[in-house]
């Protein structure tokens, strides 16, 4: 069932205590916030699969673990086949009535960073969505292959430096545009999707347990700010966030069953994206004068996909 | 509850049915598969007992074997029966999570239908799907016939789920060959079979809320190794179990299986040691050597490739003079992976018989009783003067020159 005491964050903080504060994440990383929100979202019995991460590796390094529900990792691409494959086993012994409580009911979650997803676990979470698995996937999307020390990947915006698409001498950073996952998963029919934020934390709240009480497959990306691969203070975590969903280089929004999409946010005032740009250090090159096009253009990007999705919104088709 | 089938006394089935029929009386909760070449009818033939009533589990047709047995890992550490089927190239994908099933101590049943691996792609039958397994922490099972494939798999479930073992296991059969030659088959009554392997009994399962788990934790320097010398241990250990599977299953059929079979043994100078359909094919030469020849030729083949046998193997071979191992799988720049671990098993014993290797039968090419004929009188050759006149290493059945490697370093 889900939560219904989310007025109040302190209170919906410790609504539920399943995900222990005792971790190795970085002093200010967003996946805890993401994930906690997620695991009080509901008071459901919970089985969790995570890929191969920084959340991962840092929640379950023996003999500890932060995890106080039941929670598997296998490998970098497959968390959510291994959902899918718990569920699916669910679904056999409730059939066969081998479960020992079975009418507790249960929700399944897979977690993944933007690698995973976006990259490496694409065809897996493509796999389990289209076979309609009970399950919700949420992406910690923090634009890098943070694990590993802050490589590109297909979710780092264009002119972001990383350690493989670097900022140099005649280079301004990554070359290409994110990859759109939000409207990839929504053409693969899921009947809910949505991009979410933590700083926004009663939307985000309300769409992980839209998504949970949805039945079948359910996508959110939600943006994970990482201190370390970002480069901005640990205190910074949640202000960069507002900064990140004020200039809509974020946009929180849902579409429902493909198709129909609501905005969930608009910010009263919308900043230019170089407020945002300029208040982390991987960005930090784009104000040299020769890389001023490259803020231009993502500028210009942000314009068109808020047009974009307000039109969407207004066709409701 | 899943309709039963009536079965008569004898099938005519082959080896993909047969480990299909086997699937289904084992009631398998979760099947989540991708076909390939020649394992398909597997899992195939249990979609269709699932779409038929005959089974209450939930076929999970996914978009890769990666995601198949990673779907299974999920699956089985829900605390459920789980099995699926692949073949070379889809095994070589599933490798990754094979590590990773055997590392959770997830008790799932794999058939592997062997076939060759490319380049060159080739979907006939050799064993280089079932070596690439070897080192992953499966117990590896091999039936040589459609029957045995059957019977393997009702042991192979019983053995993995036993709680002294609680490891993946592997039912090898040879692609073709194997699953795809109808043959006679004796099969269990449903309720026997089901009585035979018994409720899953669900251990550390994830859909238990009252006990959290966590699967797939990280160990690095401090833990690691301990993980995984546990792991061996239980794999070494493993034997205890699976000779116990093998007395009471010859106890309600009395079909008899042992870790490693021999062939007339009792009194044989010279051996081959092979693995697979071949081992008939051998037995047959023997057999043929012995009524017109008077060569006192024997077959060993080890039926569980893992564990391996280490000490049946040299007791069965402690009287032979010359024994050929026969690889079924290119070596690629070393001696055959089947000849290395005969070898190092009688390089323990008093008698270090003579011991040479042979390739064969890659991609399929036939093996035939004139091969096995020829092996068992190079043997007998090498046994008579008391040294290896021949390369160590040779292959049987190529076209072209003849290839081998080294020379013996013993006396002549």
């Amino acid at each position: 069932m889900a939560i219904t005491s989310i007025k109040n964050l302190k209170e919906f903080s410790t609504v539920n205590e399943r995900f222990e504060g005792a971790h190795l994440l970085c002093p200010g990383c967003a996946h805890s916030m993401i994930v906690r929100e997620l695991m009080n979202a509901t008071d459901d019995n919970l089985v969790i699969a995570t890929n191969t991460g920084c959340l991962e590796v840092s929640t379950a390094v023996y003999p500890y673990t932060s995890w106080d529900t039941s929670w598997i990792h296998i490998g970098f691409e497959n968390a959510a086949t291994a959902a899918a494959g718990a569920e699916a086993m669910y679904k056999a012994r409730k059939r066969k009535g081998t479960l020992k409580d079975p009418d507790a009911p249960v929700k399944f979650v897979a977690f993944g960073g933007d690698g995973s997803t976006y990259d490496i676990g694409f065809q897996w979470l493509s796999g389990a969505v289209e076979r309609g698995h009970d399950f919700t996937y949420i992406c910690l999307d923090n634009e890098n292959y943070a694990n590993t020390g802050g490589q590109r990947s297909s979710a780092t915006p264009i002119g972001a430096h990383t350690t493989t698409a670097q900022a140099g001498r005649v280079s301004y950073g990554k070359k290409q545009k994110k990859k759109d996952m939000v409207a990839i998963m929504a053409a693969h029919g899921a009947p809910y999707v949505a991009q979410l934020a933590p700083n926004k934390w009663k939307i985000m709240a309300k769409g992980f347990q839209k998504a949970l009480e949805t039945e079948g497959p359910c996508f959110i990306n939600t943006v994970s700010a990482c201190t370390t691969e970002w480069k901005f203070d640990p205190k910074d975590t949640i202000h960069i966030t507002d900064l990140a969903t004020d200039t809509l280089m974020f946009p929180i929004y849902e579409i429902i069953d493909g198709h129909e999409l609501n905005i969930l946010y608009r910010p009263k005032n919308v900043l230019p994206v170089e407020e945002y740009l300029a208040a982390q250090g991987r960005y930090k090159h784009l104000f040299k004068p020769e890389n001023k096009h490259v803020i231009e253009k993502i500028q210009k990007d942000i314009n068109d996909f808020w047009e974009y999705l307000q039109r969407r919104e207004e066709a409701r088709v | 509850m899943a309709e039963k089938m009536e079965l008569n006394d004898v099938e005519v089935w082959d080896g993909n049915y047969a480990a299909a029929q086997a699937l289904r009386q084992a009631q398998v909760d979760v099947v989540a598969a991708y076909p390939i070449t020649p394992s398909t009818p597997i899992v195939e033939n249990y979609g269709a007992f699932v779409a038929n009533g005959y089974v209450d589990g939930e076929f999970v047709m996914v978009e890769s074997e990666h995601a198949a047995m990673s779907g299974c890992v999920g699956a089985a550490a829900a605390g459920g029966r789980v099995a699926t089927a692949t073949s070379s190239q889809g095994f070589m994908l599933m490798i990754e999570v094979l590590y990773q099933a055997s590392g959770m101590r997830l008790p799932i049943v794999l058939n592997v239908v062997n076939r060759a691996v490319a380049s060159p792609l080739n979907v006939r039958g050799d064993h280089g799907d079932m070596y690439a397994g070897r080192d992953s922490g499966w117990v590896q099972l091999d039936a040589f016939n459609a029957q045995e494939a059957y019977d393997l798999n009702l042991c192979a479930f019983k053995i993995a789920e036993d709680i002294n073992v609680r490891l993946p296991a592997m039912v090898h059969q040879d692609g073709f060959l194997t699953s795809h030659t109808a043959q006679n088959v004796y099969p269990l009554s449903d309720d026997e079979a089901y009585a035979f392997i018994g409720d899953y009994k669900p251990v550390d399962e994830m859909l238990d809320f009252s006990k959290p788990v966590t699967y797939g934790a990280q160990t690095e320097e401090d833990w690691h190794y301990e993980h995984k010398a546990k792991q061996h241990r239980a794999l070494m250990d493993s034997y205890v179990v699976i000779d116990r599977v093998f007395e009471e299953f010859k106890a309600k059929t009395g079909r008899e299986y042992k870790r490693v079979e021999s062939y007339m043994m009792e009194d044989a100078e010279v051996a081959i040691v092979a693995l697979g359909s071949t081992v008939e094919t051998a037995i047959q030469a023997a057999q043929e050597l012995r009524d017109n020849e008077g060569l006192k030729a024997g077959v060993v083949a080890p039926r569980c490739f893992r564990p391996f046998p280490f000490n049946e193997i040299r007791d069965v071979l402690a009287n032979v003079k010359a024994v050929a191992v026969l690889d079924r799988s290119c070596p690629m720049g070393a001696m055959g992976a089947l000849f290395n671990e005969i070898s190092a098993a009688m390089y323990t014993t008093p008698s270090r018989p003579l011991i040479t290797n042979f390739i064969y039968g890659l991609g399929g090419r036939d093996f035939s009783l004139d091969d096995a004929k020829h092996i068992f009188r190079e043997q007998k050759g090498h046994a008579d003067v008391g040294y290896i006149t021949t390369p160590i290493q040779q292959f049987s059945g190529l076209r072209g020159p003849k290839l081998g490697f080294y020379e013996t370093k013993r006396s002549k």
